[in-house]
Parts: structure tokens; C-alpha cells; sequence
């Protein structure tokens, strides 16, 4: 049997993704190799793998040069035959989700050193150069010996392109290739135009008019240096926006105790295999999803869930790795392993929703596309200008407009003012126990005007129990109770349950049923004992000519008190009436408060009676509701709100709303604790109180408007800096401005983009 | 003056054509899979044409430590990837009908599209 979480997703011969799980025994692993330089090798490598005891398959490819390896063989032992084969081989997916963000981290801090190391090397021949410029007057080439002078610093200067700036260049030249533009054509041409110009007054100062004589060659190095230190501190900054995706990958354990063959061993999580026990102690995380099968604890979920309260497990309770055993010792059966855990499928869906754009988005992404060639086209365009209208020195003014124009237009601006915000937003949902699923569903949460309730297991906890039991005459309170909860022993109705659980606890032996019938919102039939059973509403009794009129007022008197009254019949004759009651939860009341203080319409939406609904509506301050609605009419009253302009949130459990959460602007789906019901909703709720709506709503509010001063401030930087940069106030001042202010406008454009995203995380919702 | 404002005209005309209405080279996906790489400022190959209405996998290698390379987005698919540094990494895509399907990083410096046909 397979119980590589990887085995159920690879596909022909491509290697997996990075982010699956495998271990070093592993059913299914992936090498890369080494040292291969024709195709010659595949059969070789292919042939020392299928030589290792355990292995089943080794398929190379040779175009990504990796090989897919089926079968349980150590990985040690894999890379050993692939070395004595006479190449190099190393594990490529073989990680956990936290080996693989250390791996980041430390890439990332490794590109932060090279790009500070790059901009002190710039700005060390800058700086001076400008100090220069401002001390001692302008640069110019006018006598032999500032020639030679100027050719030194001139070379120097390509010495920092080459060692600080490599990338803008490479990169352009690839993106120029490619038939696409970037920032780097833009910080290529700039720094570019200016260097080569300036070599051209050395060279051949009498190509150039007297006045224009003039060298940039610390514009080229300052901008080099301003554009490294803002990729450094933009990296830095883009760090803290998925600190919530850290968090949620620092609860997984690194190890589990597993028992195998009666021996307990401490084995990588990633071991860990379908169906293992494993043994959990007091103060230790919960390494994989399970079921408990020994012990009793009390286990804090509070970092999946937003739920401060401990919870009591004991056999047959579900465990959710990542979670923190707090008080005893628990035996467990592994039932969902590697990246099929609530926490992993919570990391992935976040991590999803991270890179997902909402529609506000787009506007950007389509001025992206097109940005880098226009602000080219507006860079010849002004340097044109200049050379026919501009005063002398034309060319100088010409060369430094163009200059100026492709290095203050910043794309990155533009193109991180929204993903930055909803990587920062996205998590910082997650960390209220609110999981969403796109950027779309993000959006739309800002502007819901109307939402939809249901009532049962979300106004309420969905568990309800029997409150009274009024018998007819010649009936008893046991015999009915008997009666009635054998009948709805075969129902999964929750007021079923109710019924069931109320006789189990009063010892009483359920009788076998038969012919049992469910009639769809009305109630259900059997026969036990050689009588006729028959519960339900008030509509299926009067259906079946049962006259309920002595029952009515003690039915209203019930309803009135928010519980739901359920006729009985036995053999065609009313036997009693069953009263089940559905506690509302603790902060429902406040919750909705938080809402309608929000100017949200808040409407409940039940299948129960009117009388109970108005009881239940009255209670939580809820004015208006739908009573007696058919699970598949939900959908038709999201609709009627939508049909009054309304963008309509339906919250629900999940299960029987899934048509009114999908046609719902935004559905949400109240989860009950960490099992939760991910692919049902735009979002996921993971805790079950009310409140986790308003943070949603509240949290998509702050990210869209965090979304908006980005982009608000990303245009207005570029629309307006690049026709000053091109020198439309010079008739107005007299003065261009300088490139090398232009570089560092450009540098930090970025990182104030991601440091506005970044205050997001500041973002608290309100009161609970 | 007139030959410098032509060639200004010119180069602007060269910069339309070159980046708007030059239809690069596709390079088809095989048997193998397609390997891309992301490497200095861009994907290669950035122009991948892939048979329609078929399930297809691409694995990309990212070679480039820079920030801006970290993802890959399909924003009309609704499908992202984060890729680790200098590991290969697939990224399966389901049956598409015929068309131009755009990805990118996420602030669209780095460029490329599936061209399914």
C-alpha cells in the first residue's frame, strides 16, 4: 500500500512539486543530478538506481535533469549509486514545509548581503563624485588632463556597472530578447545613456558643444547604488508581509513518536505514515491530523482556530496537527498525513490566496504591461523635444531629461501595490481563524451590504436538545420518548439527534424500525412494533388528517419561546408534542450587533416554524428573517436580496447551503473548530463564532483600502514624476531635475509601497 | 537636425514593433515536459505553445535569487506557484481551450504566455 502523500499527484515523468513532502524512505523521491551532459546518461543513472534494494521504478528526465525514483529505498543509498555511477545526485523534494522556508530565508538574507556588498561598492565611487560635483562646481571636459582624470573615473565607473549593476544589464538584454521590457531596461538604458554619453565627451569632447562638455558618471553610480539598496530594503520589507504563513508553517512539529511493532520510535514528521500511532505528552505539539484512540487531554487549537478555550479530546475525538496537547497523554491513529492535513491544506490555501489579484487589481496589471515601452517611447520623445526647443546646451539637457524619465518611472510600484497588500491582509486573516480563498472573494467582502444567516449551527450552536415532552392522554413521557427516538434513529436530522441522545440518556432500549420514510422538510414515517410512527410538522399532520387543535396553543407557547415544537402520532393518533431547543451561541448576539453597527442588513434565513424563528430573530436583535425555508429555497432569497441590489453574504454550514454559499457575492462557511470544510466557501470560518464575519469584513475593508492608497500613490508617483523628470517645469523653474534624485525617488517608490502594505499587520479587529 | 529627429521617430517605431507587434518564436512543449528556466529578468522559454484541450505540466527552475522571481501567476487561470531557488519545481495545468494564456511575476516584470493551440 502507498502512503507517500506524494504517490496520489505525480503524473508522468516530470518531478514533483517542491512543495510535496517526501521523506528519506519515501515511496516516491526526486533527484536531481549532476554532472550529466548527454542523454547517453539517463540509461546509465537509471540502471545504478534500479540496482538499490527497494527500488521499483527510476525514471530520469533529462531535460530538467532529475530523476523520479518509485520505491522504498533510503535516499542516501539513492545518491550513493548515482555517484558510483560517476555523476552527482542530491534530494530535490525531500523537505518539509519548514526546511523549505529556512532554505528561503537564507537565500533571501544571501541576495540582501550581495545587494548591500553591491550598493556600498557603487556608492563608494558615488558618493565622493558628487561631493565633488557640489564642492568643487560641474564636471566638464575641457583640458587634456581632465580627460585623462575623467577616463579613470569613466572606467571605474564600468567597473561598478559591471560589479554592482551586472543584473540590470543581463536582465534587460533578457527581457529585450524576449520581446518584453522591464525596470532593468529602464535602469540599463538610463544609467546607460549616461555613462556612454559621458565617454563620448571624453573621447571626443569636440563632438559635443562647449557647453554640453559635461560627464554623469555619478549619476550612473549613485542611481546603481540608490536602485540596490531599495531591491534590499524592498526584500527585507517583503519578509515581514508573509509572516503569517511563517507562523502557520512554526506549529508544525518537526518529529512524532510513533509505535510501530510495540516499540516507539521518534521519527521526522514527514515519516510519519496512514493509519500510524502515535503518542502525543503533555506539552507537545500534535505532529500529524489524527483520531484519539487512548487518553484524555485537554488540546489548545487556538492557533488554527482564533479560539482561546482548550478543548476536551478522548477516544474517537479528532486531533488537528499543529495543534498543543496541554494536560494528559494521548494515543492516536494517524488519519491525514503529510500535505493532507488541515494545516498543510490551510498553508497552501493561504499561500494560494496570497499570490491571487483582486479585480482592483487589473487596471494596474494592464498599464504593467504596456508601462516600460511607453515611458521609452516618452524618454526619445523629451530628449527630441529638447534637441529642437530646448536652449543650449540642448544635447546635455536632452541626454539628461531621457536620463531622468527611464530612471524615475517605476513599474514596481505599480505592480506590488496590490499583491503586497493582499499577502499582508490574506495572513493576517488567517491569523483570526479566517481563511479566504481568492483575492476576488477579498474584495467583494469589502462591499457586502447585505447578509444572510442561517440559523441553525450558525446563529446557533447547531446542537440542539429536547426541553419538553407534553403527552396526550394515555401516553407517557417514556413511551413516546422511546417511540419517537426509535423512528428517528435512522435520520441525521440534528433534531433527530436531539431525540436519540435525550432517550439514550434517560437508558432507554431503541426498537426496530421499518419501512422508514423521510419526507423532505415535513418530517418522517416508519413502523415499530407493529405501529404506525409518524413525527413532524404541523403541515404533515394536518396532510395525514391528524388533528392537532387541542396541541396548537402549547405549540405557540413553545415556538414563542424560541424552541421547536414536533408533533408525534402513533397509529394515525396524536400522541404528543416534542419540544427541541438550539442554545444560541454565547456571542452570536454581540457579533450581529458588530455587523449592523457596520450598516450590514442582517436577515436569518430557517427552516423552522415562524413562532421560533421570531423568537430566535427577537433574541439576537434580528428584525428580519425567513421562516419554513426549504433547503433548496436558499438559494432563491439570496437571489431575491441580489435581485434589490444588494451584495448578499450567506453564511451557512457548508453542507446542505452549498447552492446558496455558490450563488451568495460571498459565501461563507462556519467551520466547527479545525475540521474544516475548506473547498466549500469563498471563506472559511474556522472557529465557530459570529464574529469571525465582521473580521473578515473588517480585514478585506483595511486590505482594500491599504490596496487603493498603493495604487492611488504608485500612479500619481509616475504620472507626475515622469513629465517633471522630462522637464515640463523647466519653463517654470529654470532647472531640470537631477537623475540622481530621480534614482533614489525610484529606489524608495518601492519600498514605500510595500512598508504602506506592511501596516497592515498592525491591523487589529475590534472588539470580541 | 532633421536626420536626429527621424532616427528619434524611427527607434520609437523600432520600440512598437519590437515589443507590441513582433510575434515571438513559441517553443513547443514535448514528450518530456517543457523546462523553464527564470533566469535574469526573465523566463526561458517565454513563449511556450502547448496542445489544447490536455492536461500539461511545466516544471520551472529559478535561478534568480531576485524577490521578483519568487512566484509565477497564471491570473486567468487562478493558478500561482511559488518556486523555490534553484529547484525544480512543476506546475500543473489543467485541459485549456485554444487561446493565449498570459503568466508572470507578480509585478509583471518578468513575462511569458502559454500559447494553446
Amino acid at each position: 500500500m502507498n502512503h507517500s502523500p506524494t504517490a496520489s499527484r505525480n503524473h508522468g515523468p516530470l518531478p514533483p512539486t517542491g512543495n510535496q513532502v517526501s521523506s528519506n524512505t519515501a515511496t516516491d523521491q526526486t533527484l536531481i543530478i549532476e554532472g550529466t551532459g548527454c542523454a547517453s546518461c539517463v540509461g546509465k543513472i537509471e540502471k545504478a538506481l534500479m540496482a538499490v534494494p527497494g527500488v521499483q521504478t527510476a525514471e530520469m528526465n533529462f531535460a530538467n535533469r532529475t530523476v523520479q525514483v518509485q520505491g522504498r529505498a533510503a535516499t542516501e543509498l539513492l545518491v550513493k549509486a548515482v555517484e558510483q555511477a560517476g555523476y552527482n545526485a542530491r534530494p530535490m523534494a525531500g523537505e518539509s514545509l519548514s526546511d523549505a522556508l529556512d532554505e528561503k530565508e537564507q537565500a533571501d538574507l544571501a541576495y540582501y548581503q550581495k545587494l548591500m556588498r553591491q550598493t556600498w561598492v557603487a556608492l563608494a565611487l558615488g558618493v565622493p563624485l558628487m561631493i565633488y560635483s557640489l564642492v568643487v562646481g560641474e564636471m566638464t571636459v575641457t583640458t587634456t588632463v581632465e580627460r585623462i582624470v575623467w577616463l579613470v573615473v569613466g572606467l571605474l565607473t564600468l567597473a561598478v556597472m559591471i560589479v554592482s549593476g551586472r543584473h540590470f544589464y543581463v536582465g534587460s538584454w533578457q527581457s529585450f530578447k524576449n520581446h518584453s521590457a522591464n525596470m532593468d531596461t529602464l535602469i540599463a538604458l538610463g544609467t546607460g545613456t549616461a555613462w556612454l554619453y559621458s565617454m563620448v565627451v571624453v573621447f571626443a569632447p569636440d563632438a559635443v558643444p562647449l557647453m554640453a562638455r559635461h560627464v554623469y558618471f555619478e549619476a550612473t553610480a549613485i542611481i546603481i547604488g540608490l536602485i540596490d539598496l531599495g531591491l534590499a530594503l524592498e526584500l527585507k520589507a517583503r519578509g515581514r508581509t508573509s509572516e503569517a504563513v511563517k507562523r502557520l508553517i512554526g506549529l508544525q512539529a518537526k518529529t512524532a513518536r510513533v509505535i510501530r511493532d510495540g516499540e516507539e520510535l521518534d521519527i521526522a514528521i514527514e515519516q510519519v505514515l496512514l493509519n500510524d500511532l502515535v503518542r502525543v505528552r503533555p506539552g507537545e505539539k500534535i505532529p500529524v491530523d489524527g483520531e484519539v484512540r487512548e487518553g484524555h487531554t485537554a488540546v489548545d487549537e487556538s492557533m488554527l482556530t482564533g479560539e482561546p478555550m482548550p478543548v476536551e479530546k478522548s477516544t474517537g475525538d479528532k486531533l488537528a496537527a499543529g495543534t498543543l496537547n496541554k494536560t494528559g497523554t494521548l494515543v492516536f491513529k494517524a488519519t491525514r498525513v503529510g500535505k493532507d492535513t488541515a494545516l498543510a491544506q490551510i498553508i497552501d490555501m493561504v499561500k494560494r490566496a496570497q499570490n491571487s489579484k483582486p479585480p482592483i487589481g487589473r487596471l494596474a496589471d494592464a498599464i504593467s504591461a504596456y508601462f516600460v515601452p511607453v515611458v521609452m517611447i516618452i524618454a526619445v520623445l523629451s530628449a527630441l523635444t529638447w534637441l529642437n526647443f530646448g536652449p543650449e546646451p540642448a544635447i546635455a539637457f536632452a541626454i539628461v531629461s531621457a536620463t531622468t524619465v527611464l530612471i524615475i518611472a517605476c513599474p514596481c510600484a505599480l505592480g506590488l501595490a496590490t499583491p503586497m497588500s493582499v499577502m499582508v491582509g490574506v495572513g493576517k486573516a488567517a491569523e483570526a481563524g479566517v481563511l479566504i480563498r481568492n483575492g476576488e472573494a477579498l474584495q467583494t467582502a469589502s462591499k457586502i451590504s447585505a447578509m444572510i444567516l442561517d440559523k441553525t449551527g450558525t446563529i446557533t450552536l447547531g446542537s440542539p436538545k429536547v426541553t419538553d415532552i407534553v403527552t396526550q392522554t394515555g401516553f407517557k413521557q417514556d413511551q413516546v420518548l422511546q417511540l419517537a427516538a426509535s423512528l428517528e434513529s435512522g435520520s441525521e436530522h440534528p433534531l433527530a439527534l436531539a431525540i436519540v441522545e435525550s432517550a439514550k440518556e434517560r437508558n432507554l432500549t431503541l426498537d426496530k424500525v421499518e419501512s422508514f420514510n423521510a419526507i423532505a422538510g415535513q418530517g418522517v414515517e416508519a413502523l415499530a412494533v407493529g405501529q404506525a410512527l409518524l413525527f413532524g410538522n404541523e403541515k404533515l399532520m394536518r396532510e395525514r388528517g391528524i388533528d392537532v387543535g387541542e396541541f396548537i396553543e402549547t405549540a405557540q407557547h413553545l415556538a414563542s419561546e424560541a424552541k421547536t415544537p414536533m408533533y408525534f402520532a402513533v397509529d394515525g393518533r396524536l400522541a404528543a408534542i416534542i419540544a427541541v431547543a438550539d442554545p444560541i451561541k454565547e456571542d452570536s448576539i454581540a457579533a450581529i450587533k458588530r455587523l449592523q453597527k457596520n450598516g450590514i442588513r442582517v436577515v436569518m434565513l430557517t427552516g423552522d416554524n415562524r413562532a421560533t424563528a421570531k423568537a430566535v430573530a427577537e433574541k439576537v436583535g434580528i428584525s428580519e428573517f425567513f421562516a419554513e425555508v426549504q433547503p433548496a429555497d436558499k438559494a432563491n432569497k439570496v437571489a431575491e436580496l441580489q435581485m434589490q441590489n444588494e451584495i448578499v453574504g450567506m453564511t451557512g454550514d457548508g453542507i446542505n447551503d452549498a447552492p446558496a454559499l455558490a450563488l451568495a457575492n460571498v459565501g461563507f462557511a462556519i467551520g466547527t473548530g479545525t475540521d474544516v470544510a475548506i473547498e466549500s466557501a469563498d471563506i472559511t470560518l474556522m472557529r465557530g463564532s459570529l464574529h469571525g464575519l465582521a473580521d473578515a469584513i473588517a480585514v478585506s475593508k483595511a486590505t482594500l483600502r491599504n490596496i487603493k492608497q498603493n495604487l492611488f500613490g504608485a500612479f500619481i508617483y509616475n504620472v507626475a514624476g515622469v513629465p517633471v523628470a522630462a522637464g515640463v517645469l523647466f519653463p517654470v523653474l529654470g532647472v531640470l531635475m537631477n537623475p540622481v534624485i530621480a534614482g533614489a525617488a525610484m529606489a524608495f517608490s518601492s519600498v514605500t509601497v510595500v512598508t504602506n502594505a506592511n501596516r497592515l499587520r498592525l491591523f487589529k479587529a475590534q472588539e470580541h | 537636425m532633421w536626420l536626429i529627429n527621424i532616427a528619434g521617430l524611427a527607434l520609437i517605431a523600432l520600440i512598437v514593433w519590437w515589443f507590441w507587434l513582433y510575434k515571438p518564436q513559441e517553443v513547443a512543449l514535448n514528450e518530456q515536459g517543457l523546462l523553464v528556466v527564470v533566469e535574469n529578468g526573465g523566463y526561458t522559454p517565454a513563449n511556450i505553445q502547448v496542445p489544447a484541450n490536455t492536461p500539461v505540466n511545466l516544471t520551472f527552475l529559478r535561478k534568480d535569487a531576485s524577490p521578483c522571481s519568487e512566484v509565477v501567476l497564471w491570473p486567468g487561470l487562478d493558478i500561482s506557484q511559488t518556486l523555490p531557488l534553484n529547484k525544480p519545481i512543476q506546475v500543473a495545468l489543467p485541459a485549456l481551450k485554444a487561446g493565449d494564456y498570459a503568466f508572470h511575476c507578480q509585478m509583471q516584470m518578468y513575462r511569458g504566455a502559454l500559447h494553446v493551440k
